[in-house]
C-alpha cells in the first residue's frame, strides 16, 4: 500500500500495458490513485490490475478497447470519465514503431501506422478536451517521440505522425489555455520497452521506463508544457533540427 | 520473436558479456509458451546482477524475464507475498516494507549486498545476507514457486509438493526450468531503521571473536578486511553489526540509483594507487575511535554500492573478477589467513573484501552455497594472467579447507572444485530441465557441452 495522499489523483491511461504506461501507473498506484486501464488484451489488464492494487492504487478498473477503431477510442474516452466519475490526469500513451521500409512499399500499413500513431491519438485527446474543458482542471498528456522532431530517412512515417500529433497538442494547448487544463507532450527518446525489443538496446543512450515514468510523473506537477525524457534530448534534438540541409542529408540518421 | 544481442553479468568484460539470442515475454504466459518450444540450451536472465556466467549461456538462447515485473497479491496479515520471478527486491522494499505508525513493517527475511536483483535470481541462487546466522538463505523463505519446464508442463513446487524439483530450484542456477511467479514469506520488523555498530579489529582472531560475541544481539553482521595490510597487520578489518531498531522508519530506497557511472573509461580505475587509498581511507573510517554506533537507514548498510549505479564501469571495458568462497568452521581461520596472504604476496588488491560468518541453519537447495563456517568475497580487476593465477591459488586453498565457491560470483572454478565444493550435484542432476543449459553449467562440466534433447537424465 503507497502513502494514502489527500485526494488521490484519477488517472486514465490508453495503451496501458505499453511499456512507460506501465510504469508511470506504477507511480500513481503507489501514490494511492485511482486508475482506469485502457487497452485491448484482457489477460494483461487483469494482471495489471493486480499488481497496481498491491502498490497501493485505491481502485483499478480497466476498460477493453482497440483504440485502432476510432468509434472505440471516442466511447473508451467516456468509459473512463464515468468509471472515476471524472480524471484529473489522462495519459494517452498507445503507438507502434512501424517498419520503416515495409511502409514504403505498403500503402496500406502505412496508412494503418498513421492512424494509430496520430489518428486515434487524436481523437481521443478531443474527447478527453471536451470532458477536461467544462471542469476546467486536468492534465492531458501524450506520448509522443523525438522522432517527431525532423523526419529522418530511417522512420519518417513514424516522425511524420508524431510529429503531426506534437502540432495537434500545440494546437489544443492553445485552445485549453485559457480553461486552465494542462496539456504535455512527452518526448521520450530511446526507452526499454516492448515496442522496442526487436532493437539492441546496450547502448548509453537507452533508459528504462521506469526513468522516464519518473520524469513524466514531476512534469505533470510541474505543468511543464514539452518533456524531452531524459533532458538530453532536448539538447541532441536542437542540434539535429539546426543542422542544415545540406550536412544533414549526408547523414544516414 | 528473438533478436541477437549483448547480454552482461556484472563482471563485465569478455569473460561475462556475450551476444546472446533472446526472447522478451511480456507476461508470465507468454513466457511458459516461450519455454516451452524450447528443446534445447535456452536459460532465464533477470537483471545481470550475477558477476560471471551463470547468468549467460553463449551460443544459445536467453529468456529476458524484466517484462515478468508484476506482483499478484500480498496479504497485509500473514505477510505472503506472491509476485511474478522479475520483480526485483527493491520492489518489494517499496510496495510491501513500508513501516505502520509504530514503526514496525514486513520486511525482506534475507537480502543480498544489492536491491536490484530478480526474486527468480535470489532464489535461483539461493541467495544470503548478513543475517545468515539467524535467518539462512533466501530459499528457507519461499513458500511455493511456479516453474515451467520445457516439455510444456507447469508445476507448483513448495517443500510438500513437487519437493525433489522445490529442492533442486533454490540454488539450482536456472537449469530446473524457468521460475515464473513465487511466494515469499515476508517477517516482521519492530522497525525499518537500523541500529549499527563499528568496531575496529587487528586479527582474523579478533573478527571470530567478534562475530560470536554479536551473533546472539545482533541479527545482521559482516566485516571488511584490509586486505592490503601486510605482516602484523594482516587480518585487521572493521567489524559491523546492525539490528532492526524498534519504532525506526526508514523510507524505502529509490528504484533506480541516485548518481550513475556515465560511460566506461578507457581502462580501469580501480588498482595500484586508488586500491591503496580506498583500503587506507576505509580502516580510518572510525577516526581515532575503535567503536562507533549509530541509527540509521538500513539503505546504506545493506545497499552501500547501489548508491552509484553502473559502478561496475569504472574497472574499465575488461571488467572484474569476483571470487567468494564458504569454508567450513574447522579450517575457516587458517583458510582465510592463507587466503589473505596469496593475495598480499600476488601484489593483488581487494577494493573490498568482506569476510562474514555464516550460520548452521541449513539451506534448503541441493546447489546451495552457504555452508556453516565462514564466506570471503574479494573482487579483482580483470589483469589476465596475474588475476587468473591468483585465482587458481584461491580455489586451491578453498578446496583444501574442504570450501566451496558461489557460483553466482564466480567466473574462474574449474569442475573439480566445482564437483569436489557441490556434493549433491547427481541428485541435482535427476532434476535438470534438459532443454535448459549456461556457460557457467558447461564451463564446469554441470552440463556437456553440446547437449542433445534428452541426453540426460529427466525425472518428471
Amino acid at each position: 500500500m503507497g502513502m494514502p495522499h489527500e485526494g488521490a489523483s484519477r488517472v486514465a491511461i490508453f495503451g496501458a500495458t505499453s511499456g512507460i504506461a506501465k510504469a508511470v501507473a506504477k507511480l500513481y498506484a503507489e501514490r494511492g490513485g485511482q486508475l482506469v486501464l485502457v487497452g485491448r488484451d484482457p489477460i494483461a489488464l487483469a494482471d495489471a490490475a493486480d499488481d497496481l492494487r498491491v502498490r497501493g492504487a485505491s481502485k483499478v478498473c480497466f476498460h477493453l478497447a482497440d483504440l485502432a477503431d476510432i468509434e472505440e477510442a471516442r466511447e473508451a474516452v467516456e468509459a473512463a470519465l464515468r468509471a472515476l466519475d471524472g480524471i484529473d490526469v489522462a495519459l494517452v500513451a498507445h503507438g507502434s514503431l512501424p517498419d520503416q521500409q515495409r511502409a514504403q512499399s505498403d500503402a496500406a500499413y502505412a496508412a494503418s501506422q498513421i492512424a494509430l500513431n496520430l489518428t486515434s491519438p487524436v481523437v481521443i485527446c478531443e474527447a478527453l478536451a471536451a470532458g477536461f474543458q467544462e471542469s476546467k482542471k486536468g492534465t492531458i498528456a501524450v506520448v509522443t517521440s523525438v522522432a517527431g522532431d525532423r523526419g529522418r530517412q530511417s522512420n519518417y512515417v513514424y516522425g511524420a505522425a508524431k510529429g503531426g500529433l506534437q502540432r495537434y497538442l500545440e494546437g489544443l494547448r492553445h485552445r485549453l489555455h485559457a480553461s486552465g487544463v494542462h496539456v504535455l507532450d512527452i518526448r521520450p527518446g530511446f526507452v526499454r520497452t516492448p515496442m522496442t525489443a526487436h532493437l539492441p538496446r546496450n547502448g548509453s543512450l537507452w533508459v528504462d521506463a521506469d526513468r522516464v515514468a519518473r520524469d513524466i510523473l514531476a512534469a505533470v506537477s510541474s505543468r511543464r508544457q514539452v518533456l524531452y525524457t531524459p533532458f538530453f534530448w532536448r539538447y541532441i534534438l536542437a542540434l539535429v533540427r539546426a543542422l542544415p540541409r545540406s550536412v544533414f542529408h549526408k547523414t544516414k540518421l | 520473436m528473438s533478436i541477437e544481442q549483448v547480454y552482461s553479468a556484472w563482471g563485465r568484460g569478455r569473460h561475462a558479456s556475450a551476444s546472446h539470442k533472446a526472447i522478451a515475454p511480456r507476461s508470465v504466459f507468454d513466457a511458459i509458451r516461450a519455454f516451452s518450444h524450447q528443446r534445447r540450451n535456452v536459460l532465464a536472465y533477470g537483471r545481470g546482477r550475477s558477476y560471471g556466467d551463470v547468468c549467460l549461456n553463449p551460443g544459445g538462447l536467453l529468456i529476458d524475464c524484466s517484462g515478468l515485473d508484476r506482483f499478484v497479491s500480498f496479504d497485509r496479515e500473514s505477510g505472503v507475498l506472491e509476485c511474478e520471478a522479475g520483480v526485483s527486491l527493491g520492489d518489494i522494499l517499496r510496495v510491501c516494507c513500508r513501516s505502520e505508525p509504530d514503526g514496525s513493517a514486513w520486511f525482506l527475511p534475507v537480502t543480498p549486498g544489492t536491491r536490484f536483483v530478480t526474486v527468480g535470481g535470489a532464489v535461483a541462487n539461493d541467495v544470503h545476507g548478513k543475517n545468515h546466522h539467524g535467518f539462512g538463505t533466501f530459499g528457507r523463505h519461499i513458500l511455493s514457486f511456479d516453474l515451467a519446464r520445457s516439455d510444456g508442463s507447469l508445476l507448483t513446487c513448495s517443500p510438500d509438493e513437487n519437493p525433489d524439483l522445490f529442492a533442486a530450484t533454490i540454488g539450482g542456477l536456472g537449469l530446473t526450468g524457468l521460475i515464473v511467479r513465487v511466494r515469499l514469506q515476508l517477517r516482521r520488523v519492530p522497525g525499518t531503521a537500523l541500529q549499527v555498530r563499528d568496531d575496529r579489529f587487528n586479527s582474523l582472531s579478533d573478527f571470530f571473536a567478534l562475530a560470536d560475541d554479536a551473533q546472539d544481539d545482533w541479527e545482521y553482521t559482516a566485516a571488511w578486511i584490509d586486505c592490503l595490510a601486510a605482516g602484523s597487520r594482516s587480518g585487521r578489518g572493521i567489524f559491523s553489526r546492525a539490528r532492526h531498531h524498534p519504532g525506526g522508519h526508514a523510507v524505502p530506497p529509490p528504484l533506480l540509483p541516485r548518481k550513475s557511472i556515465p560511460f566506461t573509461p578507457p581502462m580501469s580505475l580501480v588498482g595500484g594507487l586508488s586500491l591503496r587509498a580506498f583500503n587506507a581511507l576505509y580502516w580510518r573510517k572510525l577516526g581515532i575511535r575503535t567503536t562507533r554506533t549509530a541509527t540509521a537507514s538500513y539503505e546504506p548498510f545493506f545497499y552501500p554500492l547501489d548508491a552509484v549505479g553502473a559502478w561496475n564501469r569504472l574497472y574499465g571495458p575488461s571488467g572484474f573478477h569476483q571470487f567468494q568462497c564458504a569454508v567450513p568452521t574447522r579450517t575457516a581461520r587458517d583458510a582465510v589467513a592463507d587466503m589473505l596472504k596469496a593475495i598480499s604476496m600476488a601484489g593483488e588488491g581487494s577494493m573490498l573484501a568482506v569476510l562474514k560468518t555464516f550460520g548452521a541453519l541449513p539451506s534448503p537447495g541441493l546447489l546451495s552455497f552457504p555452508m556453516e563456517g565462514a564466506t570471503l568475497a574479494l573482487d579483482f580487476p580483470a589483469r589476465g594472467d596475474t588475476t587468473h593465477r591468483l585465482m587458481r591459488r584461491l580455489e586451491e586453498i578453498t578446496r583444501s579447507a574442504g570450501g566451496r565457491i558461489y557460483p553466482a560470483k564466480d567466473s574462474m572454478m574449474t569442475a573439480e572444485a566445482f564437483a569436489e565444493g557441490y556434493p549433491r550435484l547427481q541428485e541435482f542432476l535427476r532434476q535438470v530441465d534438459p532443454a535448459t543449459s549456461s556457460g557457467f553449467a558447461r564451463r564446469v562440466d554441470l552440463l556437456p557441452a553440446a547437449c542433445e534433447s534428452g541426453a540426460y537424465g529427466n525425472a518428471t
